[in-house]
């Protein structure tokens, strides 16, 4: 059974990405006491899935491991994993979460040594890589996980594998009795951190994404430049495995749109022109844009991605894509806007520049929340003492989120403070 | 936004633009494109067009107005809607092109022989003498618009078609004669009348 300690002068953190561990994190090395809830078996959230950042072109890992290691050190956080909180009931400075465990089957004995994983054999689609390959039933969804313990797919429980799961630890960390938990907690106020997820590029229907195998989203393009991603860092095509020659980003694949997302995700443009610096000198990479986005600092950056000669600039929003059955190649038709001419170009490769929505459904919020039109979370003093942080109060990029979880681990502390203070 | 902020968007607001969306229908999302381009990409007759809608748009905002009326590109459009379908800040493309031909029909900008244009009219003059369209008069007057030698060709060509809509009762050669009609013809052309004179008096002068 997971033991929570909480009291009226906890914060609680839902979401443990780089918004909510920020959040955490800067709470908890006030000396206030923070749990910090997440919904992964691991914590770092879809930074863990960057290659690199921008504009530095720096890698997410570094940062990740001075937040874990902070995470590790202290003593006033408590990170629950594979949870969600499934209710809040109370007010500012008095609430209690529900929250539900799901279970994980390997306790905290796990060495992380990986001999469950070489005893299954079942395989399923590797979520951390968005479907992209595979992992086996007995997992560590990626090498710098934290915690870093093995997880067994619930699929797997009651056959075989997991049989031979548990014969194969010699530390004995395979507990198949481990079922769901539902707890409950104080907190004198809550951070909503619970981020954002790509949007759904099947419903862009004149792009093709869910019929083209060369069209990929963005985050897609991600794993793939990632040496320990699902193909090793190599960009090569999903129809035949051939080495990618000739690249194509669409930018406001989804923003911007009355038809899909209306707001702007802002981090597209930069994240493009970061993923036009991935491929070789001598692959052609081709930006079909409606304006670029490359605000303040950033503006540097865009300029020397600008200067590269493998890199083009098409002012242009493509209007439909259409695959070449004799290669593959996807071919985009549109009119560019300097000139009005109308083209239709084969690439070997699209990457669409997905936006960004909020990871939680307008009507699946368990708590009562001001949210706008984009489903983002308002700050309304209606809100009471649960104050959004990154992505799920508008779409920012890493640098910005963080900033903003700082802010709102500010709002949550004097909430706390209050409480203290009244009961002394 | 300020006085002085709306004073400067005034002076700088072309004037055809405001004559857009003044007196062409659906005229003020004129300056709502953000020139992204998917209308004319979207067309699927879009390389036959003389301007692409979202180069319409530039140009009306940019006041090139004898340009645009005079053009033959918005008689084109065969509201597919694709367009309206696919923008992204839901401009009525369609309409606004619907809107810019009437504007320039108006204005007696149309170009000479547009097939569309010639068409429109042979139908509006068809439908306004009886109140109903008398499909036997509407295809001759079309085949014979460009003369009598090549109404007799265009007659020939389709009289295979012309020969099974009378077997299908689909057209009558009766209709030659006088042809039905509504029963208060009077009243509707009263009507027609009526509205067209409201349609003109809204129409502002920026001559």
């Amino acid at each position: 059974m997971t033991e929570v300690i909480a009291t009226n002068e906890t914060i609680l953190v839902v979401g443990g990405g780089i918004s909510g561990m920020t959040a955490a994190l800067e709470a908890a090395e006030t000396g206030k006491q923070v749990v910090l809830v997440e919904k992964r078996p691991y914590v770092g959230g879809r930074v863990t899935q960057l290659y690199q950042y921008f504009p530095k072109l720096c890698f997410p890992t570094c940062g990740l491991e001075i937040n874990q290691r902070r995470a590790k050190m202290n003593p006033n956080l408590n990170i629950i994993t594979m949870a969600e909180v499934t209710d809040i009931k109370g007010e500012a400075g008095n609430y209690t979460a529900t929250v539900k465990i799901s279970p994980r089957y390997v306790n905290e004995r796990c060495t992380a040594c990986g001999d469950c994983a070489k005893a299954v054999e079942s395989e399923f689609n590797d979520e951390f890589n968005y479907d992209m390959g595979k992992r086996k039933g007995a997992y560590l969804p990626h090498r710098m996980a934290h915690p870093q313990r093995y997880i067994l797919d619930p699929a797997i429980i009651g056959t075989d594998d997991a049989q031979k799961a548990k014969d194969a630890c010699q530390v004995n960390a395979v507990d198949l009795d481990m079922r769901e938990e539902v707890i409950e907690f104080n907190a004198g106020a809550v951070i909503w951190a619970t981020g954002w997820k790509p949007y759904d590029a099947n419903k862009i229907q004149p792009y093709g994404y869910d019929r083209i195998a060369n069209v990929i989203t963005s985050v897609e393009f991600e794993r793939m430049a990632d040496p320990n991603g699902p193909t090793g860092g190599k960009l090569t095509r999903p129809s035949d495995g051939k080495e990618v020659k000739s690249v194509a980003f669409i930018q406001c694949a989804g923003s911007r749109d009355k038809n899909h997302l209306l707001h702007c995700s802002r981090i597209c443009c930069m994240a493009s022109l970061k993923q036009a610096t991935y491929p070789a000198d001598d692959v052609a990479i081709s930006i079909y844009y409606i304006d670029i986005r490359a605000i303040d600092r950033f503006e540097d950056f865009y300029q020397k991605v600008k200067a590269k000669e493998n890199v083009k600039f098409i002012k242009s929003k493509v209007a439909s894509i259409v695959e070449n059955k004799e290669n593959s190649n996807p071919t985009l038709h549109g009119v560019d806007t300097e000139g009005y001419n109308r083209y239709a170009d084969e690439h070997d490769l699209v990457v669409l520049a997905v936006g960004m929505e909020p990871s939680v459904d307008k009507a699946g919020f368990p708590v009562e929340i001001t949210i706008n039109e984009e489903g983002f979370i308002e700050p309304a003093p209606e809100n009471g003492g649960v104050f959004a942080a990154g992505c799920s109060s508008d779409a920012l990029d890493v640098n910005r989120a963080v900033q903003h979880a700082t802010g709102a681990a500010l709002r949550a502390i004097q909430v706390v403070n209050r409480v203290a203070a009244t009961e002394g | 936004m300020s006085d002085l902020n709306t004073a400067m968007i005034e002076k700088y607001r072309s004037s055809f633009l405001k004559e857009v969306e003044a007196n062409v229908e659906e005229g003020e999302w004129v300056k709502m494109c953000m020139q992204c381009g998917v209308c004319s990409g979207s067309c699927p007759l879009g390389k036959h067009w003389e301007h692409p809608p979202q180069e319409i748009f530039m140009m009306i905002r940019a006041g090139k107005r004898e340009d645009v009326l005079s053009s033959d590109a918005m008689w084109m459009c065969t509201s597919c809607y694709n367009c309206i379908a696919r923008c992204p800040r839901g401009l009525p493309i369609t309409h606004i092109m619907h809107g810019l031909a009437v504007y320039s029909k108006r204005l007696g900008l149309t170009p000479k022989k547009q097939p569309t244009a010639e068409f429109s009219q042979i139908f509006w003059d068809n439908l306004m003498k009886k109140g109903r369209v008398n499909e036997l008069k509407l295809g001759l007057s079309i085949y014979f618009k460009d003369g009598f030698g090549q109404g007799v060709k265009n007659a020939m060509a389709n009289r295979k078609l012309g020969q099974n809509m009378m077997k299908a009762k689909r057209m009558n050669a009766m209709e030659m004669f006088s042809g039905h009609r509504i029963k208060d013809l009077t009243g509707f052309q009263k009507i027609i009348n009526k509205a067209q004179e409201i349609e003109t008096g809204n129409i502002k002068d920026f001559k």
